[in-house]
């Protein structure tokens, strides 16, 4: 059964249910998402044409467990190896890819794993993404953190121990400037050894701006790559236009970013489609900036505030577990992050077979670490972009990793 | 396989993947040599001519194959150029193999130079394929530079040494889009096999033929080499039994649902 | 006196064409460079050699 998305708020005005109901039931209202609004940056389409094609004739019923077996014996896995992993005929085979993809991180990370939280700063979003509880028609308590409140929480989080931050926002430019951001980057750069951001896609020169402000690393989420799911799921604001998303990793890494992360958020659409643009679109990444380092998410729905109901739909655990394995394969080099969406007892189970970095102490909020780390209410914070599911402390989790026999590793990183 | 599996070099399409040197061995060899090699590309080299040498060596190769002028003889890059644009005035078309050395002893090429040479050739319209020492970084400046292939060694030219080179040979078959063809070091047909199998475009050979007992039977071994490395890299190959034991404890048992 | 192929010749005021046939080569299988610039074939009748000049004859032979 398919997500039921749309959710109305007594708090809109007439007029402003109706633009919303129009958008969702007339296509007609809504602004091509392939054509790109005024200023926004165009590079090259080649590397976006490249995934789309080899998306477009992906047809995995096609592969068998004879493909999966030879694929296995593969040292290096190939784009069709990549195809087989994903395939159905995979799933049987899942105990020997999770092997296979074990040694694979192993020889690649040792037996270390990465801690990091990330720290929402506002939740002001111009979007109307259907599936995200930030979106602007979903009735939420909005805020947009000073950078007194910003300090602030940076203090609360560095005291805790943590040494790398990811930096997010919902996507409105007119709450959250890109020199709001940047001030925010240089106060994280204050508290922290290393500094990602997830916020709106902007232009080559406004990453490099953000780079001088202290910023290593951007994560950008296609959400997913099937264009006419894009179109029907993301029905307003500058987030519809899909090209100039697409691109956003190629513009940060030009405009001097250290590494960039690609995503998927599973369970939006065919996933196995989407898990193979996500991996080529970083493979093809690598290949045209081999210098840059390169990261993987892989997150699924989950219910968002007024809208308990969102699931991932055929995305289950094994499916998950699946497609971490053949990331992990196809690319052994690539960082894997697996965020708080998940419950414990998988982030503990995928940390020893593909993943290499995880979220702790994560509030989805606006505003509430004092909150959740020490019981201290400080008032009214902004509500949360989804419900989160493991939410160990960064000291539970630091422990428990050793305990795994892992070594938790908090940064590995000299700023340059 | 349903398309034909052709060979493509700066728009021109080649059927065999076998490259002929023509050093080292009488003129009179040379048509038994691209005979039974099959070969569409030979290569040849650019020498200050003698007075009243009147046999040529173009008069030796069979029509329709591809001459390929390589550069040998240059120590850095604007000697081969020189010698590459002697080669195009010599009417032999716009194909041409750069070789950089800068060492008597051991004739390895220089990388850095070859990157400029390459370069400065493309952009005349030179089809440019340059011998080098394999090195990703260096693969990676030459398809910068406009090369239409990259020349790996597999091990010192003239050796018959084989792949020393495999690793880093197989680092170029993986991560650069162009045709990677495996030239010097190789000195048995199972060697240019495996070359194949690993995912070479093409092999170039020439003294191993040139050293030979009987030149056009070798010349056909290599032929039927190279073809048979070229079918099992198009077949995929099959599985190797690992031993070992399996993990004990499933690595999955976690998930849910 | 000029230089050809790194030996003396007197050759001077003559044009290429009277210089490969004086010296004996097959105009059609060489390629000739006057001071490091190349002479195309069709200026051979036409391009004149003077005291000084350095000329390189070149033409294929086998190589790998």
């Amino acid at each position: 059964m398919d997500n039921r998305f749309f959710v109305d708020s007594a708090h809109l005005s007439e007029e402003a249910l109706r633009r919303k109901h129009a958008l969702e039931q007339d296509p007609s209202c809504r602004t091509d998402c392939m054509t790109y609004l005024p200023g926004m940056e165009q590079i090259s389409p080649e590397l976006r044409e490249r995934v789309l094609t080899e998306m477009a004739g992906y047809d995995y019923s096609r592969y068998t467990g004879k493909d999966v077996l030879r694929a296995l014996q593969h040292d290096r896995c190939t784009i069709e190896d990549l195809k087989a992993f994903l395939s159905p005929a995979a799933a049987p085979f899942l105990e020997q890819m999770a092997e296979k993809a074990r040694l694979e991180t192993r020889k690649h990370f040792g037996n270390t794993v990465y801690l990091f939280t990330p720290l929402y700063i506002a939740n002001y979003c111009e979007n109307y993404c259907v599936y995200c509880g930030f979106n602007c028609y979903n009735d939420i308590r909005r805020m947009r953190l000073t950078a007194e409140q910003i300090e602030h929480e940076m203090q609360v989080i560095a005291e805790s121990g943590m040494e790398e931050i990811l930096l997010l926002t919902g996507e409105s430019h007119a709450q959250s400037s890109v020199e709001y951001i940047g001030e925010a980057c240089k106060l994280a750069r204050k508290y922290f050894r290393m500094v990602g951001i997830e916020i709106y896609p902007v232009n080559t020169e406004d990453y490099r701006y953000l780079h001088t402000c202290g910023v290593d690393y951007v994560t950008v989420f296609q959400e997913t790559y099937d264009v006419q799911k894009y179109e029907e799921l993301h029905l307003a604001g500058h987030k519809r236009v899909f090209p100039y998303r697409f691109e956003a990793q190629e513009r940060a890494l030009m405009g001097g970013m250290r590494g960039i992360a690609c995503s998927a958020l599973l369970g939006l659409a065919d996933f196995r489609k989407d898990a193979l643009a996500t991996a080529l679109h970083a493979f093809y990444l690598q290949r045209k900036y081999p210098h840059a380092e390169i990261s993987l998410s892989c997150p699924r729905l989950r219910p968002i505030v007024n809208n308990g109901t969102i699931r991932p739909l055929d995305v289950g655990e094994k499916e998950l577990c699946q497609i971490l394995c053949a990331y992990r394969l196809f690319l052994p080099f690539a960082g894997i992050t697996v965020s708080s969406r998940e419950s414990r007892s998988f982030r503990d189970g995928i940390v020893k077979i593909a993943a290499t970095k995880i979220s702790a102490g994560v509030s989805t909020g606006i505003g509430d670490h004092e909150q959740k780390y020490t019981g201290k209410d400080t008032g009214e914070g902004g509500d949360e972009q989804f419900e989160i599911n493991d939410s160990r402390s960064f000291r539970t989790m630091y422990q428990d990793m050793e305990q795994e026999g892992l070594q938790p590793v908090l940064n590995d990183y000299l700023y340059v | 396989m349903q398309t034909e599996d052709t060979l493509v070099l700066g728009g021109h399409t080649f059927h065999s993947r076998f490259i002929l040197g023509s050093g080292k061995y009488s003129l009179s060899l040379i048509e038994a040599a691209v005979k039974y090699a099959g070969a569409e590309l030979i290569t040849l080299a650019v020498r200050r001519a003698n007075t009243k040498e009147q046999e040529s060596i173009l008069d030796f190769i069979p029509e329709g194959v591809t001459l390929l002028p390589n550069t040998s003889g240059a120590r850095n890059a604007s000697e081969a150029v020189r010698i590459a644009r002697l080669a195009r005035e010599l009417g032999c078309g716009d194909f041409v193999k750069i070789e950089i050395m800068r060492d008597s002893r051991y004739l390895l090429p220089d990388n850095a130079e070859t990157v400029k040479a390459t370069e400065i050739l493309a952009k005349e319209g030179f089809v440019v394929m340059p011998y080098m020492y394999p090195d990703l970084n260096t693969a990676r400046d030459l398809v910068n530079a406009g090369a239409a292939s990259v020349m790996p060694l597999a091990s010192p030219i003239g050796s018959n040494k084989g792949l020393a080179t495999k690793e880093f040979i197989q680092i170029l078959i993986d991560e650069i889009d162009l045709p990677i063809i495996v030239d010097a070091g190789i000195g048995r047909p199972s060697q240019a096999c495996e070359a194949m199998e690993m995912g070479a475009a093409a092999v170039m050979c020439n003294t191993a033929l040139a050293t030979a007992g009987d030149l056009p039977l070798m010349a056909e071994a290599f032929r039927q080499a190279v073809e048979a490395g070229r079918k099992a890299y198009l077949s995929g190959l099959g599985r190797v039994l690992l031993r070992g034991a399996e993990a004990s404890d499933t690595l999955t048992g976690f998930l849910h649902d | 006196m000029i230089t050809v192929n790194g030996k003396p010749e007197d050759a001077d005021g003559i044009t290429v064409t009277a210089l490969l046939a004086r010296t004996g080569y097959t105009p059609q299988q060489v390629a000739v460079e006057r001071n490091e610039e190349i002479v195309p074939r069709a200026q051979y009748d036409t391009v004149m050699l003077h005291d000084g000049d350095t000329v390189e004859i070149v033409r294929f032979v086998g190589g790998g």
